[in-house]
């Protein structure tokens, strides 16, 4: 097992949002997670990736079968989790293929493998910049800033590609992206699932499931996952709304 | 719950040691029998003493300035010592007369001085409390007809190059720390770059204060005749020690025609401890003059340490079309404070100056930017570009700027942009979210903000410098 969430309850300044959540990822698989708006999707992500702010007050979540919780946020990074970020940060005066080769270079470090000068990172990074058709341009310039929304998920996507995660988590990769940027970022995940990895898929419309076939979708409401099934729960969802689920989980 | 950005401790001041040799110290307090021992001790001539005497008349008639934005305690002149060296011998002749314990200290500091281990390409002038020790490839330099060597002996071998001009850009009685520094200089360097000689070696000094009671009083002249061209560089580092040491240098520069000097500094003096006990009063007078046509002088500073900084680098932009540039990064921590920016004075035609300041705060510490751009009536078409910006860790210190501008000649364009920022929390868990540690992430994020800074300065000071401030904040965040 990959991932295993059991009864998790967490929040941020004293509310709770996740409410009792269980999830068991393995490797190869994609699973999305849908749900309204405040249902705590993001919160699921935050807490995955150790963001400060969110406090843990109950439950376990075991990643490769250890304890997540007591990693620090670099380091459960260096362990292969990377989170594409729904808002990615701007870092003034910092170039793209700066910051990327010592994203790079940390995890090789840690994986106890040879770590790379600037002219060999830059080969790798053409190659992989092509799977989301960005240019030489982007990596000069800093760090998302003066980034499209759609150049931004875009940099995120190559990331992904650059640090091979073992647990990808895309926080509303589909937001604010026209049909095109969709496409790119989209068909960019797809080449880079295979058997040794497992996506996290969170989202608020079933679009985006179009482009990136999962293979378990969680309906998430007020905290804890109401419903599971496969990718038919999505359109089930797309066509009868949120309070359809809600009401009809109610009895089972 | 969350960690937040808070101040926890800070690594130790790597510099702080003491080298323990006999010094040969007069004795403390200032007056005219001083200003003759300091003299005489320099073996100068009268000329010299008579500049220094006058100095002193005027410094004694001068109130110690109170306009900067922070206190201090009063500082009592009568208990500092004005001159302290190495007791071997007051003038070394070769690197074999200087004291193995000093050669060791410079060494330590990353400065090795004998020729088997010179640094290539970099002539060196070791400044040791009050006397120069040692000045490498002096003699390679002399037969290009550059003069690099400490001014106590550029003041007996070119004594009238010097009398011309000492004290022509800083007055004696410019100000009250400068006028102090022209009675009672003990050592610095000085630089003569002949007529269209383009100086193939950068030239640095590095200052190293190690008495505990002593101030230190340098004076650094730098000439640059038509056409040419020079890179100096200095750096300067002092013991830990938990009384506050005096700092009042006094720089001079000349640019004539088309003539460019360009002055690097990576100020790392003892800064005090984290309650702000120690430390030194970085009170400094910089200042060039491009007299020459189109003539250049830029400079970049990386203040990093000193328990107070308080220093303007200006330009006199007086020969037509010159060019004055200021590239600074001032970085406090704790209760360190930093009071620093430059003036940029346009009196000639299409004269233009630059000026990019990032001040970084955190601790408590207070950082300000005050600057002067002043354009006179007959600076027609003079361009100004400012740009200032504050970045702050945590929630306890403060950034101030004060951006003075006065243009008298209405065909002037004066440009000023200021932004205040803060590494946020969501910029560092970004980062770290990709791997990097959160030293390393506040590092990067910080080397972003001064990029356009230390692009200016030569390759091996841009990385150390680098060094510095990651070593500087080092626990600022958790």
């Amino acid at each position: 097992m990959l991932l295993e969430i059991r009864n998790l309850h967490a929040g941020i300044d004293g509310r709770e949002i996740i409410k009792g959540l269980n999830l068991s990822v393995e490797k190869g698989q994609i699973h999305a997670i849908m749900g309204p708006n405040g249902s705590g999707k993001s919160t699921l992500a935050k807490v995955l990736a150790g963001h400060p702010n969110y406090e843990v007050t109950e439950g376990e979540i075991l990643y490769e079968g250890k304890n997540l919780l007591e990693m620090e946020p670099d380091e459960r990074a260096r362990e292969g989790i990377f989170m594409a970020f729904q808002y990615p940060v701007e870092i003034p005066g910092v170039s793209n293929s700066q910051f990327l080769r010592l994203a790079y270079n940390e995890k090789m470090k840690h994986l106890g493998r040879e770590e790379l000068d600037p002219i060999e990172f830059n080969e790798l990074l053409k190659e992989k910049a092509k799977l989301v058709q960005m240019t030489s341009d982007f990596l000069k310039r800093s760090v998302n800033e003066g980034f499209s929304g759609g150049e931004k998920k875009r940099n995120e996507i190559l990331q992904m590609a650059i640090l091979e995660p073992k647990l990808a988590i895309l926080d509303e990769t589909d937001s604010g992206l026209d049909i095109d940027a969709l496409r790119i970022v989209a068909e960019g995940v797809n080449k880079l699932r295979n058997s040794e990895n497992a996506i996290i898929l969170i989202t608020h419309y079933q679009r985006l499931l179009n482009y990136i076939q999962p293979d378990f979708v969680h309906i998430l409401a007020d905290g804890k996952i109401i419903k599971s099934g496969t990718k038919e729960l999505a359109i089930e969802l797309e066509e009868k709304g949120y309070d359809w689920i809600k009401a009809n989980s109610a009895h089972c | 719950m969350a960690k937040g950005i808070e101040i926890l401790t800070k690594r130790e001041y790597k510099y702080g040691f003491v080298t323990p040799i006999e010094t040969e110290t007069i004795p403390k307090g200032l007056n005219e029998d001083t200003i003759r021992l300091i003299s005489k001790k320099k073996d100068e001539p009268e000329w010299m003493l008579e500049f220094r005497l006058k100095a002193y008349r005027h410094w004694l008639k001068m109130k110690e300035p109170k306009w900067g934005n922070f206190k201090y305690p009063k500082i009592d002149f009568q208990d500092i010592t004005y001159y302290a060296a190495p007791k071997s011998k007051p003038k070394y002749n070769s690197l074999e007369e200087v004291d193995p314990e000093i050669l060791r200290t410079f060494e330590k500091l990353g400065i090795p001085l004998s020729e088997q281990k010179m640094l290539a390409n970099v002539a060196v002038d070791a400044v040791f409390d009050s006397v120069s020790v040692a000045t490498t490839f002096k003699e390679k330099l002399k037969k290009i007809g550059v003069i690099f060597m400490p001014i106590s002996e550029a003041i007996r071998e070119y004594p009238e190059l010097v009398r011309q001009y000492l004290g022509s850009v800083v007055p004696i009685n410019d100000n009250f720390y400068a006028a102090l520094n022209s009675a009672v200089f003990s050592d610095g360097s000085f630089v003569y770059v002949p007529k269209g000689v383009r100086c193939p070696m950068e030239l640095s000094t590095y200052f190293r204060i190690n008495t505990q009671e002593s101030g230190q009083f340098e004076r650094t002249l730098i000439i640059a005749e038509e056409g040419s061209y020079v890179a100096y560089n200095e750096g300067c580092t002092a013991p830990q020690f938990d009384t506050n040491q005096l700092h009042a240098a006094v720089v001079e520069l000349i640019a004539l025609d088309n003539a460019e000097i360009k002055y690097s500094t990576v100020q790392n003096w003892y800064a005090g401890d984290e309650n702000g006990v120690g430390g030194i009063y970085n009170f400094v007078t910089k200042r060039g003059a491009c007299r020459g046509k189109n003539s250049k002088i830029s400079w970049t500073q990386v203040e990093t340490g000193s328990a107070i900084t308080w220093k303007y680098p200006s330009v006199i932009l007086q020969g037509e079309g010159s060019i004055g540039e200021f590239y600074s990064v001032a970085l406090t921590n704790h209760a360190q404070i930093a009071d620093t920016g430059t003036k940029m004075i346009h009196i000639g035609k299409n004269t233009k100056s630059t000026i990019v300041s990032k001040g970084i705060s955190a601790g408590r510490a207070n950082n300000t930017y005050r600057g002067l751009v002043k354009v006179l009536p007959k600076a027609e078409n003079a361009r100004n570009y400012t740009q200032c910006d504050s970045l702050l860790i945590g929630d306890k210190c403060k950034a101030n700027t004060f951006p003075y501008i006065e243009v008298m000649n209405n065909t002037a364009k004066v440009e000023h942009e200021a932004t205040t920022s803060r590494i946020s929390e969501e910029q560092l868990f970004y980062l770290q979210q990709r791997g990097i540690s959160q030293e390393d992430a506040v590092s990067l994020i910080i080397n972003g903000f001064c990029k356009e800074v230390f692009r200016e300065l030569p390759m091996e000071y841009a990385v150390e410098a680098q060094k510095l401030l990651g070593l500087k904040l080092e626990g600022t965040v958790g």
